[in-house]
């Protein structure tokens, strides 16, 4: 452990975009760790995020970009670290924008800051289809939670140890973690500031949404995921007890 | 009900009652997914015995025969059955999700990493 901060990339099938993410995070901040979870891949992400000098946990078998997620929470909480940022593997996210998240998350005023396309910074173009789900998903996190987050499903964000705990737990919705987490962390308490953050386009034309069936299928779920996240009871000290006590979000 | 349809039900019944024992005693199949099937024996067994039961059952949910009364639950004990299934199955996959985790980070861990 190098440092207080771990950079987790989830990657699936990522050989050709993983060494240059890689490399322009160890350009930018050569003691930064970063941890590259290898979702079952089938080529040679795993082998190549090595190569480039990152920690890589490899699956069995595909579970999906959440489960990966979760389990670079899991590596966190396990070597203590105290922040976690977390990236695109396909190169979307502009590594200058670690210093920005972490800065902000170190002030200590916040559990979690999120990296925002709709703040101003940079030139991020999306499609309209893409723009109006965002719009939407946007509406009814205000509705359910109070919140106004611009970019409700931003996967460039910084958290501090108190939510990788929170994440940890089996209450982490890893079907599709996006606006459901948030509401999940108003709910505990958590405080959620967002930053603009310039993002590449994806060139990849990968997309874990492509295709009217899989988005109809991501919106139905989402909602329902959103509503039940609502509906629950959430009780932090239960996370905390299971984990071995609060430390403060230490 | 006709004495012939009596003894055909009574055997299906009693057969399934003694397979889905016999399946827990081999430890084939689980207490905890058996009681389901028990309870279905059981009361096709007090159906074509109580034969009254059945009409009362046919005018309580107000169908016109008692085969669509039979249909009808048959078809409430399949939802049932499919219901806890996809239960035990999210169960499932959050326990082989768990694992799954844990044995990619201690195999990590065993690299030195």
């Amino acid at each position: 452990m190098k440092s207080d901060a771990l950079v987790i990339i989830p990657a699936y099938n990522e050989e050709g975009p993983i060494q240059g993410v890689i490399n322009s995070i160890k350009a930018l901040y050569p003691e930064m760790d970063i941890l590259v979870i290898d979702d079952g891949s089938s080529d040679d992400t795993a082998s190549i995020a090595e190569a480039s000098g990152a920690v890589c946990i490899t699956h069995p078998f595909n579970m999906g970009y959440g489960v990966a997620l979760q389990t670079g929470y899991k590596y966190a909480l396990m070597h203590e670290y105290k922040y976690v940022v977390q990236m695109d593997a396909d190169g979307q996210h502009d590594a200058g924008g670690i210093k920005i998240l972490l800065d902000t998350i170190r002030e200590g005023s916040c559990d979690v800051v999120l990296g925002s396309r709709f703040m101003g910074a940079g030139d991020y173009k999306m499609s309209f289809a893409r723009l109006i789900g965002v719009k939407f998903f946007r509406l009814v996190l205000r509705i359910l939670s109070g919140r106004n987050i611009a970019d409700p499903t931003t996967g460039f964000q910084a958290i501090t140890r108190k939510v990788v705990r929170i994440f940890s737990h089996d209450m982490f919705p890893y079907d599709y973690p996006d606006a459901d987490m948030i509401i999940l962390l108003s709910k505990v308490g958590c405080t959620i500031i967002e930053r603009p953050l310039s993002m590449h386009p994806n060139k990849t034309g990968k997309s874990m949404h492509k295709g009217a069936m899989k988005a109809l299928y991501y919106i139905f779920t989402m909602l329902l995921s959103m509503a039940m996240t609502r509906l629950r009871t959430h009780r932090i000290d239960e996370i905390f007890s299971a984990n071995g006590g609060i430390e403060n979000g230490k | 009900m006709a004495s012939k349809q009596i003894v055909f039900a009574l055997i299906v019944a009693v057969s399934l009652f003694i397979i889905i024992l016999e399946l827990v005693r081999r430890r084939k199949l689980k207490e905890k997914y058996s009681w389901l099937w028990l309870v279905t024996g059981i009361m096709i067994m007090a159906l074509v015995l109580k034969y009254e039961f059945l009409v009362w059952l046919t005018d309580f949910v107000g169908a016109f025969s008692p085969m669509s009364t039979l249909f009808f639950f048959a078809l409430l004990f399949v939802i049932l059955l499919c219901i806890q299934f996809s239960v035990s199955i999210s169960g499932l996959q959050d326990k082989i999700k768990n694992l799954a985790q844990e044995l990619a980070i201690i195999k990590t861990k065993l690299k030195g990493k």
